[in-house]
């Protein structure tokens, strides 16, 4: 019997990589069964279970969306990690955003350790100039 | 004996200094090995993923996404700065930041105006200063950054190109080649640069579900993602080994200017030993 090689990969690690009679993944329009010689697919994925059936039995692996490519013998399916909802990525969005406008305000005043440290040690360097002038006069 | 107080105080200082920089080294060789093994934990998605991507330049798809075509006039680029929080890292930040300066400068000449995000506290502390419009900011993702911090800032960039706002996005970030050698690189994200793929010249197309447009989108989007992920996590790996190194060239320098101050001490201590005894003969002498 032919087999289908299947990588299962998420952003953080490779969850399977090996080769398996079959594949089934919750496809965004219905679940998916994907045998060998499937024709090229391109499809994303709802949260579910993404079963891959071999020859010494049944793999399971929960993704929590993601996209499947399929190639007549290939089978790649990239999982998320992150839990993506238009409204959390828009926030997210949002608090980047603002963190930059934080970072340019503060720009002129220039309140930042680096520069402030440097301040201190002019400073510093101006009064032991001082304090050893003076003992030369003393 | 109160001889060369100063150079003992300096030398018990610079002692204490090598004791921090000493277990700053095997700190950053620890968690060097942890960042290697997370940056290689993360090559098989981008990997992959570029593969997908690399098919999918090749399939005669007939929606164009507008991450795949060129866009006409480049008036305004994009970049994501990628850098450490925290420095004593050698001149890991700096060679990145010098050889975008350079880049920009580059733009600026030709009329391109250069929006960027930075990524890290070291990028937004020497780019708020140089006058680029900074679009979003991201910091404190510690040593193990998780794929979902990155999400907003690579939105804010992506959302941008969509408007049409920039024409060209860009990641800096150092490439981990060895322990030794990292090389700066600025990559070109969108739009995307086809890779090299095996031969499939027959006429083929994807089916699409739930569309072309949707899925395209949502690949793509994951794709960016990734290659900024992916450059996140070698820009660490870098800066541990970068750090590493650094910290046991300045344990070794330590070592030599404690070896120096030792050598100046025992001649100053001689000298003032020669002197007492010539000073009790020559008083002995003169009774």
């Amino acid at each position: 019997m032919s087999t289908i090689h299947v990588d299962v990969v998420s952003a953080t690690e490779s969850l399977y990589s090996g080769e398996a009679n079959c594949v089934f993944a919750p496809g965004s329009t219905g679940e998916l069964g994907i045998y060998p010689k499937h024709v090229a697919l391109l499809s994303t994925l709802k949260p579910g279970e993404v079963r891959v059936e071999t020859e010494k039995g049944v793999e399971s692996i929960y993704v929590s969306g993601g996209i499947v490519e399929v190639q007549p013998d290939v089978v790649t399916i990239f999982s998320d990690t992150a839990i993506r909802a238009h409204d959390l990525d828009e926030s997210k969005a949002l608090e980047a955003k603002q963190r930059a406008e934080e970072a340019m305000a503060n720009s002129d005043n220039g309140h930042d350790v680096g520069t402030t440290q440097a301040a201190l040690a002019e400073a510093m360097a101006q009064l032991q100039m001082i304090s050893k002038m003076r003992g030369k006069k003393l | 004996m109160a001889v060369g107080k100063e150079i003992r105080t300096q030398i018990a200082s610079i002692k204490n200094t090598q004791k921090i920089t000493s277990a700053m080294e095997m700190v950053a060789a620890s968690k060097m090995k942890k960042a290697q093994n997370r940056m290689l934990a993360s090559r098989p998605y981008s990997e992959k993923i570029s593969k997908v991507i690399g098919h999918l330049a090749y399939a005669h798809s007939e929606f164009e996404h507008p991450y795949m075509k060129e866009a006409g006039d480049v008036k305004r680029v994009g970049i994501i700065i990628v850098s450490s929080d925290r420095g004593l890292c050698g001149g890991l930040n700096t060679n990145l930041f010098r050889s975008l300066l350079k880049q920009v400068t580059d733009y600026q000449a030709k009329g391109i105006e250069v929006d960027i995000c930075t990524i890290g506290k070291k990028a937004i502390s020497f780019f708020k200063n140089s006058g680029l419009n900074i679009k979003s900011v991201l910091m404190d993702l510690g040593d193990a950054p998780h794929f979902d911090d990155l999400l907003g800032t690579v939105k804010v960039m992506l959302d941008a190109y969509d408007a049409g706002e920039i024409q060209q996005l860009s990641v800096a970030y150092n490439r981990f080649q060895n322990t030794m050698t990292q090389v700066p690189t600025v990559m070109q994200l969108v739009p995307m640069v086809a890779g090299e793929v095996e031969d499939m010249d027959h006429h083929w197309d994807y089916i699409y579900e739930p569309d072309a447009e949707e899925a395209l989108n949502a690949l793509l989007v994951r794709y960016i993602e990734a290659l900024v992920y992916q450059g996140l996590v070698e820009n660490i790996a870098c800066e541990q080994s970068s750090r590493m190194i650094s910290m046991k060239s300045a344990t070794d320098n330590a070592g030599d200017m404690v070896q120096d101050l030792e050598l100046v001490y025992n001649k100053a201590r001689q000298a003032a030993i020669t002197q007492e005894i010539s000073e009790i003969v020559s008083g002995a002498s003169a009774v």
